[in-house]
């Protein structure tokens, strides 16, 4: 169950920061050009945090009791290579649900 | 010679019919959130109000998981607005063409979110025929206003959708199988992949620390790697 007053504070200041955020060049510092060393770091801030955030969850998720899971790492395996193919965030997804839905059977019929 | 009117309202038809590729990516992400938030208990007014105010798909199904974890609040909040720190590189792509627009302009463009594919496109602009601010203005808005719409829309059928989906669905997995999609299609270099490699295995590494805080000890690694890559790469 999510704490409603750290659910208010979390729309409150994520939601005013990300609009600091955006606003920072176009509203405030203007057509300069960021430090080299900042557009390295912002370059991969994505990939650094989206993945590390799910990393436990794939391999031990919760549903399962924290057991790793054929299924669930399978499952990442094919969003991995589908998303790397492609290039495209959609196909990858839908490669990893597809997948994920369907090795169940795959395993059982094995 | 036609209108300045006339033209501005062009430049915002013409946004309006670009946005229409990103719905494919808009809907079932906004539809995601609605229904991962009712999931969580959060009723259909507060997922609104939410999203309403980050409009930021990714770091709110960032802070969504971590407050489900209990994770502490500043956990939470250095978690999600990192997941947004990029959106400074669109701010900065979007300067030298809305820059000379009024400050009320380019404070109400900037509450949109702005993925860097729209920041090209109004690049592609220039190369083809020089605009006007005022036109440049009415394509942004051009563009946002059915994404904004498509995506309050999606978030709201979601959160009311939510409970009913039920456990056997495994949607406790939909959140990882996104972030890991997501990701996944933006390895296009070899920092990149450096970045998401050192990020996870000192995220994981780090698991047992008080909760949530090995997570932005990797995700600052993971950064540090894909600079210092990058930095290496350009200098060999």
């Amino acid at each position: 169950m999510i704490d409603r007053p750290t659910f208010w504070l979390v729309v409150v200041v994520l939601g005013g920061g990300t609009y600091l955020i955006r606003l920072s060049f176009l509203g405030l510092l203007g057509n300069r050009p960021l430090p080299l060393w900042l557009v390295r770091a912002l370059r991969y801030t994505a990939v650094a945090v989206l993945p590390a955030l799910v990393a436990p969850a794939i391999l031990w998720p919760p549903a399962t009791e924290d057991a790793p899971d054929p299924v669930r790492l399978g499952a990442i395996a094919v969003t991995v290579l589908a998303g790397v193919l492609t290039r495209n965030m959609i196909a990858a997804i839908g490669a990893g649900g597809a997948a994920f839905y369907l090795l169940p059977m795959v395993l059982a019929a094995t | 010679m036609p209108k300045p009117i006339s033209q501005t309202r062009k430049a915002f038809f013409k946004g309006a019919a670009h946005a229409l590729s990103f719905f494919v990516v808009i809907v079932p992400f906004a539809m995601l959130f609605g229904v991962l938030s009712a999931e969580a208990g959060l009723g259909p007014w507060e997922t609104q109000i939410f999203f309403v105010a980050v409009f930021a798909g990714a770091s709110q199904l960032a802070a969504l998981q971590l407050m489900q974890d209990q994770a502490p609040v500043l956990v939470i909040l250095a978690t999600g607005l990192a997941v947004n720190l990029r959106m400074m590189m669109s701010s900065v792509a979007l300067t030298p063409h809305l820059g000379a627009a009024p400050l009320g302009i380019r404070a109400t463009i900037a509450y949109f979110p702005v993925d860097q594919r729209f920041a090209l496109s109004l690049a592609e602009f220039d190369k083809n025929r020089s605009q006007s601010v005022a036109e440049k203005v009415a394509y942004f808005f051009g563009t946002v206003t059915p994404i904004t719409a498509v995506w309050n829309v999606s978030t709201a059928v979601g959160a009311h959708l939510g409970r009913a989906v039920p456990d056997s669905w495994g949607l406790d997995f939909a959140m990882p199988i996104t972030f890991v999609g997501m990701t996944a299609a933006m390895l296009t270099t070899l920092p990149h992949a450096v970045a998401m490699a050192v990020s996870v295995a000192v995220t994981l590494a780090l698991w047992a620390m008080p909760y949530g805080t090995g997570l932005l000890v990797g995700a600052a690694a993971g950064m540090a790697a894909g600079a210092i890559t990058e930095a290496w790469r350009a200098r060999a």
